[in-house]
């Protein structure tokens, strides 16, 4: 007879393991990478490559002889860091830029702080929020969306539809004439605009989210609010003013909202553990979103938002805890 | 919608491949070690010694206390010897060990299998008789059956509970013994309700059961105060407060009991050993075990004298499968694995289970990555990924207003773990600690 | 551009020199007396917190040492005698020396010796092991092999011999502050007398069972047969349950219970090796000093065949 296994119960285990949700997300993200590969061509595909393969690379080479630990690079986070991070650039961006990037990413934002599972911030947009201050202008200059014979090097720029509507309504236009200016909703719906590369295709990264619900990757609230929480802000200014306010839907079309609502807070290890407080969360990130791109400075705020959101998760896990069974009861 | 509690709860394979095992007499066995300690509460003492002739049905060690419970002989033969025997832990128990000699009775155990209706003896005899035949909550925590019968003064109890929801995947020994003694438990749960005199008797089932469900439905039109509920399949679903909670919609209070919201719990098993015990003047010496398993040749129900060796119960099932892996006393989410065929079946014994190889070994552990899937699936509300850390840490003061004492132990947090972090048995060392640490400070 | 320069410069000084102000007065406001000799008691403890003292931290060990007016019950593990005696004079009080202590290991039952019959799967933790059952072999006392002892070892003091699986104690870091005793579900750490040269004889099992039982689950096992102490020409050595224990302050280090042991479960430590058999044993034999680390000569050889 075979030595037997003793261990406490439970003896029985779901299959999902850390690598399986991990390349689930993977899976979740294909849309949307098909979706800028046909809209800006093969300057969204070597961005992937850079990204994905620097990331793998340095958390290899961290893990084995600064940490001198077993590496990890199969479980899959440090590939969900990579294409997330090439999500958040433009497709122009030079390779040194995105291997710097994935550099901050995996380095200061992720391993530093001990690895999967102990990083207060999202790693993607530690290296995305580096790139964008360090170096403003390659980040900020789009690539118009041609098709697929986009050149990488030499693409025509141009600005976002957010960019256009901050410059426009700064300069006093008013919305409608701004608005002439820009893709008609349904063109922003499927993804025609410029961007960052992962960001333009609502309709790709919606049915990503589907995915992932569906396989119980993640569970609806945090998304769920962040949407609902722009929806109403930006409902109520623009009822207050349609003229110098764009109406909701074009801000949730636009720029990170989807790609940050469903793939950049959902993130396990940065995102708090209750529902109530997946809910503070939620609401806290579209609140400040909306409040940097309508009164701040820059035209696009979701990755500051989660960023800003992400310090306040420990606090929110202290405090917000989920409702016990029996509680009420005790007290009442 | 079917009914179920509403927070956390997970959905393993069914797995009930002995569900449809008609419930066979295991032959005698050769010898019993009877543990006289097989309850919560305290350990009950030996009044036989080496040499004492028994038959079954005669007591063989007593209750020591109110929460305390009488053990009678399973077989009728010669007292070999008391002495501590090695028992499903490893670690030694006192035990009564009895040679087998024939097959002979108590002259007062009505043997015969006619259903008998009328119950004649009073709220407090049946209480008594309760006691007396050393009937546990044969769900498996083996608390002895009369202290939830006697209720404190003061509270009142309107609905009793009777557990036939069976959550734990693989085992079918509720399932069967309420397809084939339904009369008898019918009468067995009225006994009880009589005991505790409520009127009402609700028996939960999981819907995973449609047989016993319809069975039962039919039976107890005649049986006025009644009603079967059929429930959602969720695990752990037959944990009481869970039970109470889909029922009748009441919450238990952190560190109450079900009594604390006017209910009583009690398992289908143990309404059917009540009604042998009132009704047939029979002790609780045998019970339905179910011996199952991937690779198990025949997945069976027994009906199984206490003390029986286990190896008895894995021979009469076709033997034991070449790629045993991990035997399991109990289901496979909160049973106990044990690490040799000779210990014996005990009150508590719902089913022996069978793990291959590759089903036994844990998954490979990884670190957290706060997913919050142990948060989503606790059904008390709990943060075991937090816990778990809290107990490593021996914070314990901490753990005590984390909750660490409500955890009733259901193992989902450590089934969903796509980590594979042992989640409970830190936060069972937690556990123990902590209330070790407030036992010290009542005294 | 001057001008701005100069502001900030101004206005920050300006928030300083007020802050600072504050702070002297609430500092003066709020100021708790106590006793300077808590900090010089403080500064000559060995600040490894370790609570082998019994209280939490160096600084609460010296404010038990500045309250109390007898030192006799307290004492430094870490420090020794040295700074015990330090922080009488600073108190003015006095204080006897006491023996240094060292833990010692007493279970020698590696896979060699205890064969393994089963395999343990849970959280790697001695405490869960043993609450939950016996252990992966027949003995259910000896050493789990889940390093709770190492784990909890502040000092570096303890590893797993991967070998034998059994915790080895570096004596020259152990400070004999017990941490590893307390972790030990099974108790199978002793602190003893730690004698010259670190000589060290005891009985390394801590199993209660008959010999048979004992012998059976474990080669080098007590089997409580009472040879050692019908030789013990001191009466150190006292049998209950089936396991023997030599008495660390009656035990003069002869040896003699070490060749009787039919299961070589007694184990002699850093003494010299013995020149031929019996007679020669306990005498002060001061050629070849190599330390054998464990059972007399030839066994070894012997046990891995």
């Amino acid at each position: 007879m075979n030595k037997l296994f003793i261990s406490p119960s439970p003896h029985m285990y779901e299959d999902t393991t850390v690598k399986r949700l991990m390349f689930d997300v993977v899976i979740a993200m294909l849309p949307a990478l098909a979706f800028s590969i046909y809209f800006f061509g093969m300057g969204a595909i070597i961005v992937t490559l850079t990204a994905v393969v620097s990331c793998l690379a340095f958390e290899w080479l961290i893990q084995k002889y600064m940490l001198k630990q077993e590496p990890s690079i199969t479980d899959g986070s440090a590939l969900v860091t990579g294409i997330l991070l090439a999500f958040n650039v433009p497709t122009n961006l030079p390779i040194w830029i995105v291997i710097i990037g994935s550099l901050v990413a995996i380095g200061i934002g992720k391993m530093s702080f001990g690895g999967l599972g102990n990083n207060p911030f999202n790693p993607a947009l530690v290296g995305r929020v580096f790139m964008l201050i360090s170096f403003p202008v390659q980040m900020t200059s789009w690539p118009v969306p041609t098709g697929f014979n986009n050149s990488y090097t030499d693409a025509v720029t141009g600005a976002t539809p957010l960019g256009v509507m901050k410059e426009g309504i700064g300069a006093g236009e008013t919305v409608s004439s701004i608005m002439d200016k820009i893709p008609s909703h349904m063109e922003l719906f499927y993804g025609h605009m410029g961007g960052s590369m992962g960001e333009i295709a609502a309709i790709a990264l919606l049915l990503g989210f589907g995915y992932m619900l569906f396989r119980k990757v993640i569970k609806m609230h945090i998304p769920v609010s962040i949407l609902l929480t722009i929806t109403a802000f930006t409902g109520i200014l623009w009822l207050i003013n349609p003229e110098s306010n764009a109406d909701p839907v074009f801000h949730l079309l636009t720029g990170g909202v989807m790609l940050g609502a469903i793939f950049m807070a959902t993130d396990y290890v940065t995102s708090p553990m209750s529902v109530k407080g997946m809910w503070i969360y939620g609401i806290g990130i579209g609140i400040i979103t909306v409040l940097i791109r309508v009164f701040g400075a820059y035209p696009e705020g979701v990755s500051f938002a989660i960023l800003i959101m992400n310090a306040f998760v420990p606090l929110i896990n202290a405090y917000i805890k989920p409702k016990r069974f029996g509680e009420e009861v005790k007290n009442g | 919608m079917l009914k179920t509690f509403p927070k956390g709860g997970v959905h393993p394979a069914e797995s009930k491949y002995s569900a449809n095992s008609v419930i066979e007499i295991l032959p005698l066995p050769k010898t019993v070690s009877i543990p006289i300690s097989q309850h919560i509460g305290a350990p009950s003492k030996a009044i036989v010694a080496k040499g004492d002739k028994v038959r079954v049905g005669d007591k063989i060690a007593e209750s020591t206390g109110f929460v305390s419970t009488n053990i009678h002989s399973s077989v009728s033969g010669t007292v070999v010897k008391v002495d501590d025997v090695l028992d499903s832990t490893g670690y030694k128990r006192p035990c009564v060990i009895i040679d087998v000699e024939g097959d002979e009775w108590n002259e007062n155990i009505d043997r015969s299998t006619d259903l008998k209706k009328e119950i004649s003896l009073t709220d407090k005899e049946i209480i008594n008789k309760i006691n007396e035949s050393g009937i546990v909550g044969l769900g498996g925590a083996t608390f002895p059956s009369h202290v939830k019968l006697s209720v404190p003064d003061g509270k009142k109890i309107d609905v009793l509970i009777i557990n036939g929801v069976e959550c734990e995947p693989y085992l079918t020994s509720d399932h069967r013994l309420m397809l084939e003694k339904a009369e008898e438990m019918l009468v067995g749960i009225q006994i009880l309700m009589k005991a505790l005199s409520v009127n009402l008797a609700l028996i939960g089932i999981e819907n995973n059961k449609p047989d016993a469900i319809a069975h039962l439905q039919d039976l107890v039109k005649s049986y006025p105060g009644i009603e079967v509920h059929a429930l959602k399949v969720q695990y752990p679903q037959g944990g009481e407060k869970q039970l109470i909670k889909a029922l009748i919609n009441r919450e238990v209070p952190s560190g109450g009991l079900p009594l604390n919201v006017g209910a009583v719990v009690h398992n289908v098993g143990t309404a059917f050993a009540v009604y042998e015990a009132v009704q047939k003047n029979k002790p609780l010496f045998e019970r339905v075990v179910t011996l199952t398993g991937i690779s198990v040749k025949k997945p069976s129900n027994f009906m199984v004298r206490i003390g029986t060796p286990v190896i008895d119960l894995v021979e009469a099932a076709g033997g034991l499968p070449e790629d045993t892996g991990k035997i399991i006393n109990g289901g496979p989410m909160m049973g106990k694995s044990i690490n040799s065929l000779e210990v014996p079946v005990v009150k508590g014994t719902s089913g022996i289970l069978i793990m291959p190889v590759e089903k036994s070994a844990r998954k490979k552990e990884s670190g957290c990555i706060r997913c919050a899937k142990c948060v989503s699936v606790c059904p008390q509300g709990l943060e075991p990924y937090l816990l778990n850390r809290l107990a490593q840490l021996e914070k314990n003061d901490k753990l005590e207003t984390g909750g660490v004492m409500d955890c009733i132990e259901c193992g989902s947090c450590a089934y969903t773990c796509p980590a594979g972090l042992p989640l409970l048995d830190y936060i069972r060392l937690g556990k123990s600690r902590v209330s070790k640490i407030i036992r010290t400070r009542k005294q | 551009m001057s001008a701005t320069i100069l502001f900030t410069i101004i206005s920050l000084s300006a928030i300083g020199a007020t802050a600072a102000i504050i702070l002297y007065f609430v500092a003066q406001k709020f100021k708790v007396y106590e006793d300077p000799r808590i900090d010089q008691v403080e500064e000559i403890l060995p600040a490894a917190n370790c609570g082998g003292c019994g209280y939490p931290g160096c600084r609460g060990f010296a404010e038990a040492l500045v309250k109390a007016d007898d030192l006799s019950p307290f004492f430094c593990p870490v420090g020794g005698n040295e700074t015990m005696a330090k922080a009488a004079d600073i108190l003015g009080k006095a204080v006897e020396a006491k023996d240094p202590l060292v833990a010692v290991i007493r279970c020698s039952g590696s896979p060699i010796h205890r064969t393994r019959v089963n395999k343990y799967d849970g959280a790697s933790s001695c405490a869960i092991s043993s609450s939950l059952y016996s252990g992966e072999t027949g003995c259910q006392y000896g050493c789990l092999g889940l390093g709770d002892c190492v784990d909890v070892c502040d000092f570096d003091a303890i590893y797993m011999d991967e070998e034998t699986g059994l915790p080895v104690v570096i004596d020259d870091k152990c400070t004999a502050c017990g941490a590893c005793v307390k972790a030990c579900p099974n108790i199978i750490i002793e602190l003893r007398k730690k004698n010259k040269k670190d000589r060290k004889i005891f009985v390394s099992c801590v199993n209660k069972d008959k010999g048979g039982v004992a012998k059976k689950a474990c080669a080098v096992a007590c089997i409580g047969c009472g040879k050692c102490v019908k030789v013990c020409p001191y009466d150190a050595i006292t049998l209950e349950n089936f396991l023997a224990y030599i008495d660390p302050n009656k035990c003069k280090l002869c040896r003699k219970c070490v060749i009787e042991c039919p299961t070589s479960a007694i184990l002699e430590i850093n003494f010299p090796e013995r020149k031929a058999k019996e007679e020669t044993a306990d005498e002060d034999s001061k050629t070849q000093v190599k330390e054998t680390n464990a059972r007399p000569a030839g066994e070894k050889e012997n046990d891995i065949k």
